[in-house]
């Protein structure tokens, strides 16, 4: 069997700032998305790929900020190498790939390589994308999802023929152009880095020859490496019917958790909490958290270490961070309650569901680190920063 | 239209010289729906009484001695003849209906029930069925007296009278001077409480007409020096929409531990009422984990559930608050149903049986009766 090697990016601080004000204290590829940090799920779907050696996270986080992960991924996945690489600049997503282009290759010499996107939620069907692209020559898959077409100009748009080659690829066009887009997930040949190399090379003459071309190190996998590919007819694209979903904004951190803990009832149910009277599946339960037996808990909720859930207490479609405590009779819907919080006894926390198309309005409820909410409050569609005391009610609005 | 003789109600002169009250009930309660689509107003129970601020007022005017009282009314529903005949029996008393085939405002319906309010030259009260207050009909009929003059006005004073008509009365007497509405500067707080003291003779200023009695009437008695105002102590609130009937109910539960009543729950031996200021129908079931008060109201046969929080709200007969919800400033309507971990809240009122599903947010809705809310209200409105 032939080797393969996975690539997970996660970008870097000065990404991710969507994701405030959850990533003002937690990195974004750590954040805990049903209960595992948001790095673990492709992570652990990779780990499972037949002839899959290595997986190297790549990004410009601090090392220290990634150290204590990959020391426990080492424990959890003990058959394969995990390690991260750190940018000391933004090189693009392309351009990081190939400046470690020596660690990826080095032996056991993958004939193909896995990357994804650190944003992205879905089910990863590695294997699938892998059949596929052993049935055709190309230099890379492309998983493609099909999404409404409001949004579809929002990402990169595919086109392609029903022999799944790409024909067409143009990344968040002005106007419609297919419903087929790019899922943030792919499966390159090893000969991708020759293609990245042309296209550095491309970009250099276009720089040398146009004043107004910014000659830089950045470049962009999908605009720069991508659309070319597309065009010499050397792209395929996976369909993917399962569900997907971008985690760029702190909401749909909440969409994201919920889709992961549906899949855990298949792939892992032994990490999910024991459905009873008071305890909704799928919802995960840090086993270090106190739960008074008469809360109830779930569906679609992730409970981190530490946390205390004391008597009467309601949670649904619900984050709780690490450290926070719940008080009798609070309800917390809807909403992601940073580290350490503590919520009074009848305090409501409320939002809506995140929209599909989210313009400005805020949906979900988001308390960042060490919020303490008084007794008997509401606090609905909000979003609060760290180290706030609330006395009073809030709605609709972004607490400094 | 006269009203018809109803044979047992014929006055015997006795040695009570107040025997007459006319209370003016008026129309629909169109501001105090949707709680008046499911009963006419005045059986509409205020803390607890059966009938609303008239059977405060019925055991008030009792007390002071009345038998026979007139209710002025746009409409005779059947259902509220049939309470009032109740009352009838219990205090011994007359209760006359006088409809009205067309509203005569607040004056008209003297007219209307001169049969028996001019029967003989014993003055008479009349009230608006809207006002709530300690009534203290005996120290006004004994001013009255005092005064010997043609009429008797309540008056209760407000922070901000601006709003209201105000009494100005001449300068060191209880002789009402001017009535001035609405003032721009500042002429004095006193304002007309609703409640008033005749004698029969002021029925010759009255035609059978729609006529406003404070506009027309008070204006001609107060400049022949015949109209005299009585200061109010204590509370009152016009409780004719539902903001003014919770801080009406407020008001008099306040009164009610202000005079040590028994009716009110007693904080010292039930550990679940917080702040005072809670009164419970004896058959009503509060879990103790509940936390009621300040300012609670809670009817017959109504349960409330395990760790439910409420404050400065009414809730009526057979209503049922689940587990974990939060009330506040708000009327569960009889027979309603809140859900688990719902919040209610900002002058909610829920009509006769309106269920509120679980783990809702309720704020500041009207919600029509039989009606099931199954996702949330978050701004104020109706729900038809």
């Amino acid at each position: 069997m032939a080797t393969t090697k996975g690539v997970i990016l996660v970008g870097g601080p000065s990404k991710g700032t969507r994701m405030r004000p959850l990533t003002l204290d937690c990195a974004k590829p750590l954040l805990p998305i049903a209960g595992k940090p948001m790095v673990w799920h492709p992570l652990a779907s990779l780990a499972k790929m037949p002839g899959l050696t290595e997986v190297l996270i790549i990004g410009f986080y601090e090392d220290s900020v990634m150290a204590g992960f990959v020391k426990d991924a080492k424990r959890e996945f003990p058959n394969i190498a995990i390690s991260y690489l750190r940018e000391y600049r933004p090189l693009g997503t392309a351009g990081g790939l190939y400046h470690f282009r020596d660690s990826i290759l080095r032996p056991p010499c993958p004939q193909n390589i896995f990357i994804c996107n650190i944003d992205i939620c879905c089910s990863f069907p590695f294997q699938e994308m892998m059949d596929l692209h052993s049935k055709h020559r190309g230099v890379g898959t492309i998983m493609g999802v099909n999404v409404k077409r409001e949004t579809a100009t929002q990402y990169g748009c595919i086109v392609s023929d029903p022999s799944s080659l790409v024909v067409h690829y143009v990344e968040k066009p002005e106007s419609w152009i297919s419903n087929m887009v790019n899922g943030g997930v792919y499966l390159f040949d090893k000969s991708l880095f020759d293609e990245i190399k042309v296209a550095m090379d491309d970009k250099a003459a276009r720089a040398a020859e146009d004043p107004l071309v910014q000659s830089d190190e950045m470049l962009r996998l999908e605009q720069d490496v991508i659309v070319p590919l597309a065009a010499a007819r050397k792209m395929h694209v996976y369909e993917t019917k399962d569900f997907w979903r971008q985690i760029k904004s702190a909401a749909s951190a909440v969409s994201a958790s919920s889709l992961y803990l549906s899949r855990f009832q298949k792939t892992h149910p032994e990490l999910l909490a024991k459905p009873s009277a008071t305890v909704l599946a799928p919802s995960y339960i840090d086993p270090s958290a106190t739960i008074d037996p008469t809360a109830k808990i779930g569906p679609n909720v992730a409970i981190g270490p530490g946390v205390r859930v004391a008597a009467g207490v309601r949670v649904k479609d619900a984050i709780i961070f690490e450290g926070t405590s719940l008080e009798q009779h609070s309800c917390v819907l809807n909403s992601i309650v940073g580290q350490n919080c503590q919520i009074g006894p009848w305090a409501r926390l409320d939002g809506v569901p995140e929209p599909e198309d989210n313009k400005g309005k805020i949906s979900v409820t988001v308390l960042a680190t060490e919020v303490t909410l008084a007794p008997e409050t509401l606090v609905r569609s909000c979003i609060v920063l760290p180290n706030k005391t609330l006395s009073k009610s809030y709605a609709s609005r972004v607490v400094l | 239209m006269p009203l018809p003789p109803t044979p047992s109600t014929r006055p015997q002169l006795g040695l009570s010289p107040f025997k007459y009250a006319l209370i003016l009930v008026g129309g629909f309660g169109t501001r105090l729906r949707p709680l008046t689509l499911s009963w006419p107003k005045p059986l509409v129970e205020f803390c607890n009484k059966l009938t609303m601020y008239s059977l405060h007022q019925i055991e008030a005017l009792v007390k002071a001695g009345v038998k026979d009282i007139v209710l002025a009314v746009n409409y005779r529903p059947e259902v509220m003849v049939s309470v009032l005949k109740k009352s009838e029996e219990e205090f011994g008393i007359n209760i006359h209906f006088s409809v009205e085939t067309e509203p005569l405002g607040t004056a008209g319906p003297l007219a209307l029930a001169r049969d028996i309010l001019g029967k003989d030259d014993t003055p008479f009260f009349v009230l608006n069925s809207d006002v709530t207050c300690t009534y203290p009909f005996e120290a006004f009929r004994d001013f009255h007296i005092a005064h010997g003059a043609e009429g008797s006005i309540m008056v209760t004073k407000v922070a901000e009278p601006s709003a209201y008509g105000v009494v100005v009365t001449k300068p060191g007497s209880t002789v009402i001077d001017r009535f001035v509405e609405k003032p721009v500067e500042f002429v004095g707080n006193r304002i007309n409480a609703g409640i008033y003291m005749f004698n029969p003779s002021i029925l010759n200023r009255i035609e059978l007409r729609p006529t406003s009695i404070e506009k027309e009437i008070f204006p001609e008695i107060a400049a022949d020096g015949q109209l005299h105002s009585y200061d109010l102590a204590g509370f009152w609130m016009d409780v004719g929409q539902p903001k003014d009937f919770i801080l009406g109910t407020c008001l008099y539960l306040s009164h009610l531990t202000a005079t040590h009543s028994p009716l009110l729950t007693d904080p010292a031996k039930n550990k679940w009422v917080y702040g005072g200021n809670v009164l419970v129908d004896p058959t009503a079931e509060i879990d103790p984990t509940a936390v009621l008060g300040p300012n609670v109201v809670i009817g017959p046969g109504v349960k409330i559930g395990a760790g439910v929080r409420l404050q400065r709200c009414v809730i009526m007969s057979n209503a049922v608050v689940r587990d974990h919800a939060w009330i506040a400033n708000s009327i569960v309507g009889w027979n309603s149903n809140v859900g688990r971990w719902t919040r209610v809240e900002n002058i909610t009122v829920l009509g006769d049986d309106v269920t509120i599903k679980d783990e809702l947010y309720v704020n500041g809705a009207s919600v029509l009766p039989h009606k099931s809310i199954s996702s949330s209200i978050t701004e104020p409105r109706i729900v038809m």
